[in-house]
């Protein structure tokens, strides 16, 4: 394959939604705010969405429900589908959107998991992805037969050696009715499988992954189709983007091969003096009283309902923290007081009370394009005109009618602009994210010919 | 929802078909009208689905045997076994069909519980609270193989199908009913109270929760297993809400059943299950005349292509026969489940006069369109069991020692 190393701005924009489900970024106090769990918001969603020609329906994926003080947390939507159950259902209501799934590299089975994204794929006509993403704590292993056992440092190894025994799966089927068997014994896993499903229209499910640190984007950078980033201010996204297209080179992929799509919230209305107000509101929501006082208990340790959520940070000390260490974002005692000595001087200097330094921290700034339909739509047209994007993954903070305005007022904008589609490229995800087809490898040395009747 | 019906004979008749692909027995693809790989493809599980749903059938099954032991340039034929994931497949039935129950095949012995707990669950939601679950235990050594797990033989199958349906059925209580509050003035989008660990330990492993979804629509998913699978202790005990019976021949099939129903009321005398036990269900291959060629032909022309092995009894004659035969288990067995050789072909065949004449005999269960599957098997939807233990004792609050944001993303 001849390989691009000089990166080219395709001009173009897509979309995609990632329906989040569990955080404060979902509004459920809102009076339009519908269920979490029924399949009509799903399918509403979706349909949407699709009505708008987005790329992509994303659903993240839960493990363990969050805990707050040893609890589940109250404050939040908490609770959502089985995201592979939830898209093969999609796939019968929808004709061109692509349905992603969040999983897990360490509390699934490659070749079960292959298996089933295969499935999808070829239920949905080709629209299927994953999203990878790796695990590590015991915490969330406690659901788990395999338990807890991955070392943070060992997670890209694992990871890799997972996608890398899947993408064997899905290239085992040879033109010819034969299957190559798939071996891999590894640290964490032995695979021994001779797999049981053709090729696909798209012929693999389409890859997204997340990982931000280096090692993170090196992964990306020689596995994936498309990075769901944290860098959507363009300055930003442009350093991302230089960053990633050296890193595929490196990879020896080429400059155009891993697409960027940053995640994103959109707050619009007609004007701008409307949508900063929009904007307020919707704050407002996502962090409550409760909320901010929350925000902080998990990195003070203790219970703080004595505090004003109006007031300044609370003047005592976080607990000493001794298991806090497979917790995900847990902290250390140690750690946790150097935080909070840092996070009040920035509140007495800013003058921010305990809501309002909450809300700077936890809403995603950066992430948010805020304006009237024409503002945003001229702000994200240079993003496709500088290629620092290849498009945004939209967090609705409404569910089920947060995109209505998206679709029926910035993608005409966008339109307009010839950033955005007018209609689906193609019948299959990888065509419509403008990704080549994956170049089948030779077969492996471990990797004796079956006869497959198919 | 429905009210439990009753019906001239003993049983509940309910009507239930396997949809596999082109067909259940392993030739069907050479043979069906439809594509040959219509195991493989969503337009054939679409058209499938509506069709079992307009003949009139309660249910459908959807196999997922797994991997052949033997690889398949031993036993050309094999990948007869190429499938979508059962699961999968009755998720994508869902939004389509209105009263069709739908029972994924699923196994329990090279899964992970938590997972198919959930999935099970939002095929719940998915379905408008019409699924089922009907338990497998993998006996093949291809399945353990392929998760780099030693196999699984003997009794150890029937205790890790037990561990799992256990593991299920605890997460599906373990958000009660009424967890999501969504309480504005406090704040609180969950009453924590109302959600609940369940902490099962088997010999194997060890499973937290609670689930990540809330309680399915129907309470508790209705688990059917084949007869015999799990031990007489853990049907006892209501592991299972029907029981899937075979027989070597159609004629030994009123006498399996009666017996099954004896072990049953023997094994179940002085517990709480008591007189009502689970469901029974009859197991029947079938092979029709039908255009215009006689049953015993048409099998014979599947068998020379492969050998039906299979462990139910085999029906093939004239729809009026097996009409008959269905009035004669149907009077002992809560329904009957059906196999068809070829799904297009047998289907137009029972959809257009086997059906309509049980209908018309009063054999068969109303098909009442926002039934659950719960309904149809005459269950009511039961409380959560962490419902009645948290009325009576109130959980202490760990201390605040630790913190938690969560793996999710």
């Amino acid at each position: 394959m001849s390989q691009t190393t000089e990166f080219t701005p395709s001009g173009q924009l897509q979309l995609g939604v990632f329906f989040q489900g569990v955080n404060s970024g979902t509004v459920w106090k809102a009076p339009a705010s519908g269920s979490q769990t029924d399949f009509e918001s799903f399918r509403r969603i979706a349909q949407t969405a699709e009505r708008g020609l987005f790329a992509a329906f994303f659903l993240g994926e839960g493990l363990r429900l969050r805990e707050h003080l040893g609890r589940p947390h109250a404050l939040d939507v908490a609770g959502r589908p089985d995201a592979q159950t939830a898209l093969a259902a999609l796939a019968a209501v929808t004709t061109s959107i692509g349905l992603v799934a969040t999983q897990n590299t360490t509390y699934n089975d490659p070749a079960d998991l292959a298996h089933r994204l295969s499935s999808l794929d070829l239920l949905s006509g080709g629209r299927a992805a994953w999203n990878i993403v790796t695990t590590d704590n015991a915490w969330t292993g406690a659901n788990f037969r395999r338990g807890g056992y991955l070392d943070h440092a060992d997670r890209y190894t694992h990871a890799e050696a997972f996608v890398e025994t899947a993408k064997r799966i899905w290239d085992a089927w040879n033109g010819d009715g034969t299957v190559r068997r798939v071996h891999h014994s590894g640290k964490h896993y032995t695979v021994d499988v001779t797999p049981r499903l053709p090729r696909t229209a798209q012929y693999r499910p389409v890859l997204f992954q997340a990982g931000d640190s280096p090692e993170g984007r090196d992964f990306a950078a020689r596995q994936a189709d498309v990075i769901f980033s944290a860098h959507p201010q363009l300055a930003d996204a442009l350093d991302f983007r230089r960053d990633i297209v050296e890193r595929t080179l490196r990879a020896g992929r080429g400059a155009n091969d891993v697409k960027i799509m940053p995640a994103s919230e959109f707050i619009l209305a007609a004007t701008p003096e409307e949508a900063l107000e929009k904007k307020a509101w919707v704050r407002s929501l996502q962090i409550g009283p409760e909320q901010a006082i929350a925000y902080l208990e998990q990195f003070w340790g203790r219970e703080l309902q004595g505090y004003d959520p109006d007031g300044p940070l609370p003047d005592i000390d976080p607990v000493v923290e001794e298991t806090s260490e497979t917790r995900g974002s847990g902290f250390h005692g140690a750690k946790a007081r150097q935080l909070a000595d840092q996070w009040r001087a920035e509140a007495a200097e800013k003058g921010l009370s305990i809501r309002q330094f909450v809300s700077a921290k936890t809403s995603r700034g950066d992430s948010t394009f805020t304006g009237s339909y024409t503002e945003v739509a001229d702000r994200l047209a240079e993003y496709a005109r500088t290629g620092a994007v290849d498009g945004f993954n939209i967090s609705p903070w409404l569910i089920p009618t947060g995109l209505d305005d998206i679709i029926n007022h910035l993608v005409p904008e966008l339109q307009e602009r010839g950033v955005y589609p007018t209609q689906y490229a193609g019948s299959t995800l990888r065509e419509n994210l403008g990704l080549a087809t994956p170049v089948r490898s030779a077969a492996g040395a471990d990797a004796p010919t079956v006869t497959a009747q198919a | 929802m429905s009210t439990p019906h009753t019906l001239p004979g003993s049983g509940r008749g309910l009507l239930i078909i396997d949809l596999d692909g082109a067909g259940s027995h392993p030739a069907a693809r050479r043979v069906s009208p439809a594509a040959p790989d219509a195991a493989l493809d969503p337009g054939h599980v679409r058209g499938a689905v509506l069709a079992a749903e307009s003949a009139g059938f309660h249910a459908a099954t959807f196999s997922d045997p797994g991997l052949p032991d033997t690889a398949p340039a031993e036993r050309p034929g094999a990948w007869a076994a190429a499938r979508l994931n059962a699961l999968q497949r009755a998720a994508f039935a869902g939004p389509v069909t209105r009263s069709l129950a739908l029972i994924p095949e699923v196994d329990t012995v090279y899964t992970e519980p938590f997972h198919i707990s959930t999935q099970l669950a939002s095929l719940d939601y998915v379905s408008g609270g019409r699924a089922g679950w009907l338990v497998a235990a993998s006996t093949s050594a291809a399945d353990a193989a392929a998760v780099g797990r030693e196999t699984v033989r003997g009794a150890r199958l029937a205790g890790e199908a037990a561990d799992s349906i256990e593991v299920g059925r605890r997460l599906w209580d373990s958000w009660e009913d009424d967890a999501v509050i969504r309480d504005v003035p406090t704040g609180r989008y969950l009453d924590v109270d109302k959600l609940h660990y369940v902490d099962v330990e088997t010999d194997n492993y060890f499973v937290k929760g609670p689930s990540i979804i809330p309680r399915p629509l129907q309470g508790q998913l209705p688990v059917l297993a084949p007869a015999g699978l799990l031990a007489p202790e853990a049907v006892a005990a209501g592991a299972a809400d029907a029981l899937l019976v075979s027989a070597p021949t159609p004629g030994l099939l009123a006498a399996e059943l009666a017996e099954t129903r004896a072990a049953l009321s023997a094994g179940t005398a002085g517990t709480a299950s008591g007189a009502s036990g689970p469901a029974l269900i009859a197991e029947l291959d079938i092979v029709l005349d039908a255009r215009g060629q006689a049953a015993t032909e048409r099998l014979a022309v599947l068998d020379g292509h492969a050998a039906w092995q299979s462990p139910r009894a085999r029906f093939a004659g004239t729809a009026a026969e097996l009409t008959e035969l269905l009035t004669e288990v149907l009077a002992v067995a809560d329904g009957v489940r059906l196999h068809p050789a070829v799904l297009d072909t047998d289907l137009e065949e029972l959809s257009r006069l086997v059906l309509p004449e049980l209908r018309r005999r009063g054999l068969l269960a109303p098909n009442a369109p926002d039934a659950t599957l719960r309904d149809q098997l005459g269950l009511a939807r039961p409380a959560s069991r962490y419902a009645a233990a948290a009325s009576a004792a109130v959980p202490s609050p760990k201390p605040a020692s630790t913190t938690a944001a969560g793996a999710e993303n």
